[in-house]
């Protein structure tokens, strides 16, 4: 009997707390769905006063028009050139600075760790001001090469930051156990470290790869309306004839898609990369 | 920049266990044998050569500029930029406008702050209770919307609650009495305003909610079944167990969206088509609309040095947790 009451006593809860949760599912799932549902529904049924919420239909009409509206393929290209190369200048420089604040005990080490941290916290609006004049006096403006040195600054504190949590977490022993059996310093970073690094170096590339992509007031305000990229091309998504919002659901989908597949496999790589470290105490 | 934080709550060790003392410098410091004293050094220079040029330099300007009279003309080099002092700040802070746009902008991150931190607080005692499939569910949706790019969540948004097609009211209209299709959620500030809290929230919340839930698991069991062998209910539980253990994950939570949230941008600006109307005005919309729209860049860096100014406190606090959290390792 009293198991009985016991089990009903757990189940019952339970129960109660799903539905709750089934709850929660849809309503932060609702703004997704309902991209997808746009995109992909018939441009006639999305202007529909009283919408089903149900797919009418599949269609991949309103993608061919959102290409169609405005070029597509450059700000998407011009946005990978950024993104790129703001990565591989970032995760090789931040990668050396992480190393000296890691691997290194020496005068000044806390400065060098608090200045980081605080240029980190420096309201990026605040200084679109200084920035959008310091590159026109360099002859910068409008180029993907300002643009990239801007990015720089906001994806290096993050990537030292992040790349000096995994390599703390790389034994040190390991290196001088390389160092004792005759390899230079250079060469144990490179034979030891570098490998154990990798994936972390990975999954710290595309999330400055990311933070980079979908940057929007500093590719609005350092390039030209014919130099645009791809969140602004998706920012300025309204057409002379009003606003079509099934061509720009479909240009939303295609601008989210990629991104939120990359984080959703790194996201938790990352996560479990540091938590794995943070045990070891 | 939101990732850097996403990882470090991870790192928070378990707080029952001592961290060990750092075995700080065992070895002779005759072995270190490349470069010596020089080598950290000569690492770092890339990187606080960048940093120094880009950040360092513009801040600076800032400043300076905030002190100067720096208009279309200065812009263009017709007329030299002339120094005048705190005229400025005078104007800006003698302005009505400005201060109504900091009350609003105070209130707004206020408001998304508190949301944010309490939905997500409840999110993860949620996500502890429901079964497993359904957690997985809630968490891969969280995350996809974490992921989400800023301008795109945006976007959806705007066709979410727009007037005569959007979804918001067609919902709303099915509610008995009410008849909501054609309403603009954008004619007042306030309404428009809690639409974009809305957005912000949905978009922070599931950090929180990651980063709460990876707290949880390291709240001792055997602390929480003392407090129920004493008597505590679950709210005695969550009061006096959970919170104090979350303490420090709560308050780098806390600081760090007060200052995303003071520092709004995107959502606001995109949402009202790049011009959005004085009820919507925010610091840094505000600031940006001075500099570029008004042409007036030195008022517009004022505005944004005070900008700057009001979160210095909130930043310092954010500062001393994560250099706790840095000493333990």
């Amino acid at each position: 009997m009293s198991t009985l009451t016991g089990t009903r006593r757990r189940r019952n809860p339970r129960l109660g707390w799903n539905l709750l949760g089934l709850l929660v599912f849809l309503v932060a799932g609702f703004p997704l769905y309902w991209m997808l549902n746009t995109a992909f529904k018939p441009a006639k049924d999305a202007i529909d006063p009283d919408p089903s919420l149900l797919p009418t239909g599949l269609t991949f009409d309103n993608f061919g028009r959102a290409l169609d509206i405005a070029d597509f393929w450059g700000p998407v290209g011009r946005s990978l050139v950024v993104s790129l190369a703001v990565v591989v200048i970032g995760v090789a420089v931040g990668l050396l600075a992480a190393l000296a604040i890691s691997r290194f005990a020496f005068r000044g080490r806390k400065i060098v760790i608090v200045g980081i941290l605080a240029v980190q916290m420096v309201p990026l609006v605040a200084m679109i001001i200084p920035v959008f004049l310091l590159l026109n006096d360099l002859g910068q403006y409008d180029r993907l090469t300002g643009l990239i040195i801007t990015y720089l600054t906001f994806i290096l504190p993050f990537t030292v930051w992040t790349l000096r949590g995994f390599i703390v977490n790389i034994p040190k022993e390991l290196e001088e156990a390389a160092m004792v059996d005759g390899c230079s310093r250079t060469g144990a970073f490179l034979r030891v470290v570098f490998p154990l690094l990798a994936p972390g170096m990975v999954a710290t590339s595309v999330y400055g790869f990311i933070q980079a992509w979908n940057e929007y007031l500093y590719a609005l305000m350092l390039l030209s309306q014919k130099n645009q990229t791809a969140t602004v091309w998706l920012g300025n998504f309204t057409t002379k004839h009003g606003t079509e919002y099934a061509p720009m659901m479909a240009g939303a989908t295609m601008m989210a898609v990629p991104i939120v597949a990359l984080f959703l496999l790194v996201q938790r790589k990352m996560a479990a990369g540091l938590t794995a470290g943070a045990v070891k105490g | 920049m939101s990732a850097a934080e996403t990882t470090t709550p991870a790192k928070v060790p378990p707080p029952r266990q001592a961290p060990p003392p750092p075995p700080k410098d065992r070895r002779p410091r005759g072995q270190r044998t490349s470069g010596g004293a020089l080598a950290p050094w000569l690492l770092l220079a890339p990187c606080l050569l960048i940093l120094a040029l880009v950040m360092g330099y513009p801040l600076a300007r800032l400043v300076s500029l905030s002190f100067q009279k720096f208009g279309q003309s200065q812009l263009w080099g017709f007329q030299p930029a002339e120094t005048v002092g705190f005229d400025n700040f005078a104007e800006v802070l003698g302005d009505g406008e400005f201060w109504a746009v900091v009350v609003r902008t105070i209130v707004f991150a206020a408001g998304a702050v508190v949301l944010t931190m309490v939905i997500g607080m409840a999110l993860a005692l949620l996500l502890q209770r429901v079964s497993g499939w359904l957690k997985m569910l809630i968490n891969i949706v969280l995350v996809a919307s974490w992921g989400m790019p800023v301008i795109v969540a945006t976007t959806v948004f705007k066709w979410l609650f727009d007037s005569d097609y959007g979804v918001f009211n067609a919902l709303l209209s099915k509610l008995p009495g009410v008849e909501m299709v054609g309403h603009n959620w954008f004619a007042s500030g306030p309404e428009g305003l809690a639409v974009i809290m809305l957005l912000v929230i949905w978009g922070a919340v599931p950090f929180v909610v990651i980063t709460l839930s990876a707290g949880l698991t390291q709240v001792p069991k055997e602390l929480e079944e003392a407090a129920r062998l004493d008597g505590a209910g679950s709210w005695g539980v969550f009061r006096f167990v959970t919170l104090p253990v979350l303490k420090p994950i709560i308050v780098m939570l806390t600081t760090l969206s007060v200052i995303w949230d003071m520092g709004v941008f995107p959502q606001v600006f995109v949402m009202r088509g790049g011009h959005p109307e004085p009820e919507f005005q925010v610091l840094n919309t505000y600031s940006y609309d001075r500099a570029f729209v008004v042409n007036d860049y030195g008022q517009g860096s004022a505005i944004a040095l005070i900008t700057v100014l009001l979160l210095l406190g909130v930043v310092a606090v954010y500062m001393r947790q994560m250099l706790k959290i840095g000493e333990v390792e």
